[in-house]
């Protein structure tokens, strides 16, 4: 193990000398003279009891996002979508309180980038739904696609069918809940956050995680590296029976009966091993 | 997370326990507990109102916020400007991290939401449409 003199190399490398303070900067804000204000201050001001619908048919993805943003800047906050038809890229970087609902089925990036909208789908969803969500919560009623929620960060992403490979790659923050089974490398690369899966996983679940955790009711076929079971917290099965009785859904076996997967932090000092260390940790 | 359960670890040291720590001069991993799952009975008003403007019946995306440590001060992590906030002097810190939790959420949102927060004046200069 290396020691503290000055003649390592990190000292040449200006890890000593180099500051890293003082580089702050300064926002003026104080606590109490903010006026409570709930959402952003360039938000729409929508009411959700303002129900309008879209049919959506004839129109391009482009299209369809800008019509949803008139809408919300009309003050409509509740917005019903017919026919969807599995287009693209539809309803993506809303950053707005809404209510919407899909009466179909989405395609690929369905609902990315969005920030506090409660979005249900009726039907399913293509690759990578909800990609880099911030807040909000996004239900699919039926199936979806490979890297459902890849790099959410925030809310809760639903899907109460299958999905396929891959859920939660990158996964930074919020919760993934699946109804059914999830596909291989689920959870690859998480750095943060929920994932519940009622049904099976696939192979190298978690693979290279490095927090985070995974609740998986069916079974696993295999665990990937530094993925290892951890145990459940009585206030981890609370929260978990809490959160999914908000959308209906319950563990087969009961909460109690399900296998936590946590990080096994060997990769935590990863730039610190030689490669062939990396084999023996691994 | 270090292993100490020392809730003060990162106020009252530099938090460099380890060898390789104190080599690089920077802790490894989070300085708080990151998958800790928050107690829906020590909500205060202000974040209740909050889920019910937005429709929630949980904290949702709020559930990832934890109150950490910067610089030997109590902050909170803004993603929206990825920087620190730091918690002011004027506010006492609860002796359990669920309580601390719930004061960083309502800290960050009152940020968040603020008039002067950069991410407005980012907006105003970079905005597309």
């Amino acid at each position: 193990m290396a020691t503290l003199d000055d003649k390592h190399k990190s000292y040449g490398m200006g890890m000593h000398t180099e500051q890293l303070k003082g580089r702050s900067l300064s926002t003026f804000f104080s606590v109490d003279e903010e006026s409570s204000n709930f959402t952003y201050p360039d938000a729409f001001q929508v009411d959700i009891d303002k129900k309008t619908e879209l049919d959506v048919k004839d129109m391009e993805a482009t299209e369809i996002n800008l019509k949803v943003r008139a809408l919300m800047k009309e003050g409509y906050g509740h917005i019903v979508i017919k026919n969807p038809l599995a287009k693209h890229s539809l309803c993506v970087g809303i950053l707005n309180r809404l209510k919407l609902e899909f009466e179909g089925s989405l395609g690929y990036f369905g609902c990315g980038l969005i920030d506090g909208p409660n979005i249900t789908v009726k039907g399913r969803v293509g690759w990578s739904c909800a990609e880099n969500m911030m807040s909000g919560t996004l239900v699919v009623e039926k199936n979806a696609g490979s890297t459902f929620g890849a790099a959410i960060r925030g809310g809760d992403l639903v899907c109460k069918g299958d999905v396929g490979s891959r859920t939660g790659i990158d996964q930074k923050g919020g919760t993934i809940i699946v109804g059914g089974n999830t596909g291989a490398f689920s959870g690859f690369m998480m750095q943060r956050g929920r994932m519940i899966v009622l049904g099976d996983a696939g192979i190298n679940l978690g693979d290279s995680m490095y927090d985070g955790t995974i609740f998986i009711g069916g079974k696993i076929a295999s665990c990937g590296v530094d993925a290892v079971p951890g145990e459940m917290t009585d206030i981890e099965a609370q929260w978990m029976e809490r959160k999914l009785a908000l959308y209906g859904m319950k563990a087969p076996n009961g909460v109690s009966k399900m296998q936590k997967i946590v990080a096994g932090k060997q990769l935590w000092n990863y730039d610190n091993l030689e490669p062939h260390e990396k084999k023996i940790v691994l | 997370m270090s292993d100490k359960n020392d809730i003060d670890q990162f106020l009252n040291s530099d938090g460099l326990d380890t060898a390789r720590e104190q080599e690089i001069g920077q802790h490894i991993g989070y300085r708080y507990d990151v998958n800790l799952v928050p107690d829906l009975d020590r909500l205060t008003p202000y974040l209740k109102e909050y889920m019910t403007v937005m429709g929630w019946q949980d904290l949702n995306w709020l559930e990832d916020v934890h109150l950490g440590y910067e610089e030997g001060r109590a902050a909170v992590f803004d993603r929206n400007i990825n920087g620190w906030v730091q918690v002011p002097d004027s506010i006492a810190l609860p002796d359990n991290q669920q309580d601390r939790d719930m004061i960083a959420r309502e800290l960050l949102l009152k940020f968040q939401m603020s008039e002067r927060h950069p991410l407005i004046q980012l907006k105003k200069a970079y905005k597309k449409f």
